[in-house]
């Protein structure tokens, strides 16, 4: 049995592709060969190019937006409204959830207030938010910001009743103060969690600013594309979803990068 | 600092020659469960002499660990109390060697080692000093920058005492701390710790259920009775300092002491069991 074991490991290693690599390769290759069939597809006419337009016409508009410069000032704007919506509600929503965590009863006091607000479908509070906010830029950053808090702060909550009680008798008989134990304790032993919270936070982001966009904004990516659809530019559309699409893709891969820097203390990946 | 209610009826002290650092009287700790009122610990009066290797054995459920942690203040009592001699300005009153493992997994060994300091906020080139020297005595200079992760269970345990011993308390209560040890690495830290402490000689209060280490590090053991705890015996141990584990555990009086504390313990055991069996549902 050793032997056949064996024979197949050499067997792999000799010209044939390890599993890792083969994952990577099919990875790659599958998006590439379904653009490559949904262009052939247009082109015989099997696709409606008004509906789906080829891959090719959309990448034109891409570049034409690129050189126009409008691609970039309305990803800057959505971006800008994204990072301070982020700040506004995740930063609040970590204190709070880690207070919550540690006092019994503040979280007996707040956590109803979260349990009956959080099942309202963020996007249904738009006009509201419209209506106190205005049209400006201050109303889209709180509506990232309210689709940021609910996923930091109840991950954070979570994070802190995680954490090992021998940790808190640890800090207690060392003399730790309150907000010692809340930096050196709470804090880092909540963050694996927290980090887990901001990266469902950064889609509920996404989905909101781009609806916050849609209505009443002059820039944004979430304007491009209602934009679009109002010119009937349908390429202009996809390009508009593509970047959304890459911004989550890319911030998730940068928040797997802080991940690995600020825990450190997680087994190697 | 005295925390305790006051006592009127002094019993029956089983040893007054030293002066006492912790003076336990009349100390009853009961918790409400589920299953109705356990008591966990039961009328126990104590006193342990300042500089004194202080062991606790007990069958598992005797209260001992309880009684660490109201001597370690998190724990308050039913009812008696403690009265612990103040220590020294700028001393913290005790430090606590726990179970299992309690190193913070997001700091490095030098972080935990040099915890307590930091927390009362010792100047940089003190921690530096006293961490640097308790980490090389337990032999963890190399792993200073490693996280906890990264060690075995053994070497987990060297940084928990280096912990205890670089906060320079008073006390030092350790509960259970090789339990999960194998027997090897067992007499390795029982000798390490045997060593630091005779650079200090510190009060300490050590608690096992196993009566090799009991006999092997204490100066007196205190043999706990089955639930509710109670103080059923205390034995003094002969043996001179400093010890050597191994060179201890051959020589006959020593099997003749463990002998003789095994012979207390078994009651206790049979009726720790009779009681499980008693209450376990048919």
């Amino acid at each position: 049995m050793n032997i056949v074991r064996k024979a197949r490991l050499a067997g792999w290693s000799r010209g044939k592709l390890s599993a890792g690599n083969r994952d990577r390769l099919i990875n790659i290759a599958s998006p590439i060969v379904l653009l490559a069939l949904w262009e052939i597809a247009v082109r015989v006419g099997m696709l409606d190019a008004r509906f789906f337009p080829a891959p090719s016409r959309v990448f034109d508009t891409f570049v034409k937006l690129i050189e126009s410069g409008a691609l970039w000032v309305n990803t800057w704007a959505s971006l800008q409204r994204l990072f301070w919506g982020f700040l506004l509600g995740g930063v609040p929503a970590l204190l709070l959830g880690i207070a919550m965590g540690l006092y019994r009863p503040l979280r007996a006091s707040v956590e109803p207030l979260v349990a009956a607000t959080y099942p309202i479908p963020k996007s249904a509070i738009l006009p509201l938010i419209l209506l106190i906010f205005g049209l400006g830029e201050a109303s889209k950053i709180v509506m990232v910001a309210i689709g940021v808090f609910y996923p930091v702060l109840i991950n954070s909550v979570a994070g802190v009743l995680e954490i090992n009680r021998i940790f808190l008798d640890v800090g207690r008989n060392f003399g730790a103060g309150r907000w010692q134990v809340f930096c050196t304790i709470a804090l880092p032993g909540a963050l694996p969690l927290v980090i887990a919270g901001v990266k469902l936070g950064l889609g509920m982001g996404l989905i909101l600013i781009a609806i916050a966009e849609m209505i009443g904004a002059k820039s944004g990516l979430g304007y491009m594309i209602w934009n679009a659809w109002e010119i009937l530019s349908v390429e202009t559309m996809y390009v508009g979803l593509i970047v959304i699409a890459l911004l989550g893709f890319l911030f998730s891969l940068a928040l797997n990068e802080l991940e690995r820097f600020i825990i450190p203390w997680k087994a190697e990946r | 600092m005295v925390r305790s209610t006051p006592v009127k009826n002094e019993k029956s002290m089983a040893t007054i020659e030293t002066p006492a650092k912790i003076r336990i009287r009349n100390l009853t700790k009961s918790f409400e469960t589920r299953a109705g009122r356990v008591i966990a610990l039961d009328d126990v009066s104590l006193d342990i002499p300042a500089g004194c290797f202080f062991t606790i054995v007990g069958p598992s459920g005797c209260g001992k660990t309880t009684l660490l942690r109201i001597l370690a203040n998190l724990e308050t009592p039913t009812s008696g109390g403690v009265e612990i001699t103040a220590p020294a300005a700028n001393r913290p009153g005790n430090s606590m060697v726990f179970q299992g493992d309690s190193l913070f997994p997001w700091m490095t060994v030098w972080e935990n080692a040099a915890y307590g300091l930091t927390m009362r906020k010792r100047p940089r080139s003190e921690v530096e000093e006293v961490v640097g020297h308790y980490l090389a005595r337990t032999g963890l200079t190399r792993f200073a920058k490693a996280y906890p992760h990264q060690l075995s269970g053994g070497m987990k345990q060297r940084v928990s005492i280096a912990r205890a011993f670089a906060n320079d308390p008073d006390i030092l209560l350790m509960d259970e701390p090789f339990s999960a040890l194998d027997e090897q690495n067992k007499v390795l830290l029982q000798e390490e710790l045997l060593r630091i402490w005779e650079e200090t000689r510190k009060t300490v209060l050590f608690i096992t259920h196993s009566v090799d280490e009991a006999a092997t590090l204490g100066d007196r053991i205190l043999i706990m009775s089955a639930q509710p705890g109670r103080t059923k015996r205390i034995v003094e141990v002969p043996f001179e300092r400093p010890r050597r584990v191994l060179e201890l555990r051959v020589r006959p009086e020593y099997g003749e002491l463990v002998y003789s504390i095994w012979g207390q313990l078994r009651d206790e055991v049979h009726r720790a069991r009779a009681q499980d069996e008693a209450s376990a549902p048919t």
